[in-house]
């Protein structure tokens, strides 16, 4: 049997509840069934998730890194858009 | 007494061991990496659940006698296990119908294993049942595609049901001590799941587009520990650092 042909997919799994799903890896599964399954045996054998997202790699659209410096970077000097000045307090977890 | 109630769990456990070093033979070799971690979680799942029901029958038998020894160092013919779990993963299909044709046995099984009246079986039996379950769902969602899906795979499917299926009417074979564990309401009565299993194997194996084998020849010996010349190369790769390094640890 090939994997080859079958297509890539990208796995979300939220650890907890309250905290949000986070980019976990990717995985070769030929239908959202198979890549949910796959998702649960590669990532989550040791008890690292509660919930999983999959979405097949091609329906994600990314920015080009070529165009990092247009996107990002005027952002970079415009250091009162930055939240640095204020004190988290230590209760305010997961920020 | 207490030598039947070793014996009888021997009979549960010795399946689950032997078709988990089945499915460790596929660590490092499985179709594709994410069937390779599923398979060699199923064998993990599966000595979990051994390891406790050896514990048990350790200490049942109680003459110094540890789960290591009764996993590692017993001869084939004292492996009651029965003869579909020990067939080779002659092709991934193979290896899926295998699985297929237990996982159906198993969750039936422990379903009733979890009405036992001896506490520890039926502890086991309610832990292991989630995890079976999953087994089953994974098994049956690989028939299917592979019944369903391309005229190679269907064929591969078909004949990997059609080799199996002699060994299926064992699982529900009595031995006479499963008697009379049963009697004392510690045993399931396997004669009475015959029926559901054959309905649902074949309800699946409509729903994959394969057709349910009608031959009525069957193999047996397994729970006797007669078994078929797989056993013996498998036992060799299992046993093979206790023998040559007895007592090892790590």
């Amino acid at each position: 049997m090939s994997t080859k042909n079958w297509p890539l997919w990208e796995v979300f799994v939220r650890s907890k509840n309250g905290l949000e799903h986070r980019h976990f890896g990717s995985l070769h599964a030929a239908d959202a069934e198979m890549a949910l399954e796959n998702a649960r045996d590669v990532y989550t054998r040791r008890n690292e998730g509660i919930s999983i997202w999959v979405v097949e790699s091609k329906d994600i659209t990314a920015s080009n890194p070529e165009n990092n410096g247009e996107l990002f970077e005027p952002a970079q000097d415009k250091i009162y858009r930055h939240p640095t000045f204020y004190d988290l307090p230590d209760e305010v977890k997961h920020m | 007494m207490k030598e039947n109630l070793y014996k009888y769990i021997l009979g549960i456990a010795d399946n689950s061991l032997i078709l988990g070093q089945r499915l460790g033979e596929l660590c490092g070799h499985g179709p594709s990496l994410e069937t390779d971690i599923a398979c060699t979680n199923i064998s993990l799942d599966l000595f979990g659940q051994v390891r406790s029901y050896y514990q048990y029958a350790a200490k049942i038998i109680g003459d110094g006698r540890s789960e290591d020894d009764i996993a590692m160092l017993r001869k084939e013919r004292e492996y009651v296990n029965v003869l579909l779990v020990e067939q080779p993963n002659r092709d991934f299909a193979y290896t899926m119908a295998r699985q297929f044709l237990f996982d159906v046995y198993h969750l039936l099984f422990l379903n009733e294993l979890q009405k036992s009246k001896d506490v520890t079986l039926s502890a086991i039996a309610a832990k292991s049942i989630k995890e079976v379950s999953y087994h089953q769902r994974f098994s049956s969602d690989w028939v299917k595609r592979l019944g369903d899906g391309t005229e190679e795979s269907h064929q591969k499917m078909q004949s990997a049901i059609d080799g199996l299926w002699t060994y299926t009417d064992e699982l529900f074979h009595q031995t006479d001590i499963d008697k009379i564990i049963v009697s004392e309401a510690i045993g399931v009565d396997v004669t009475q799941l015959k029926e559901t299993y054959y309905n649902l194997v074949s309800e699946l194996l409509q729903e994959a587009s394969l057709s349910t084998p009608e031959s009525k020849w069957f193999q047996k010996g397994g729970k006797q520990g007669i078994h078929t010349e797989h056993l013996g190369y498998l036992l060799s790769d299992l046993q093979y650092m206790q023998r040559t390094y007895p007592n090892m640890e790590w």
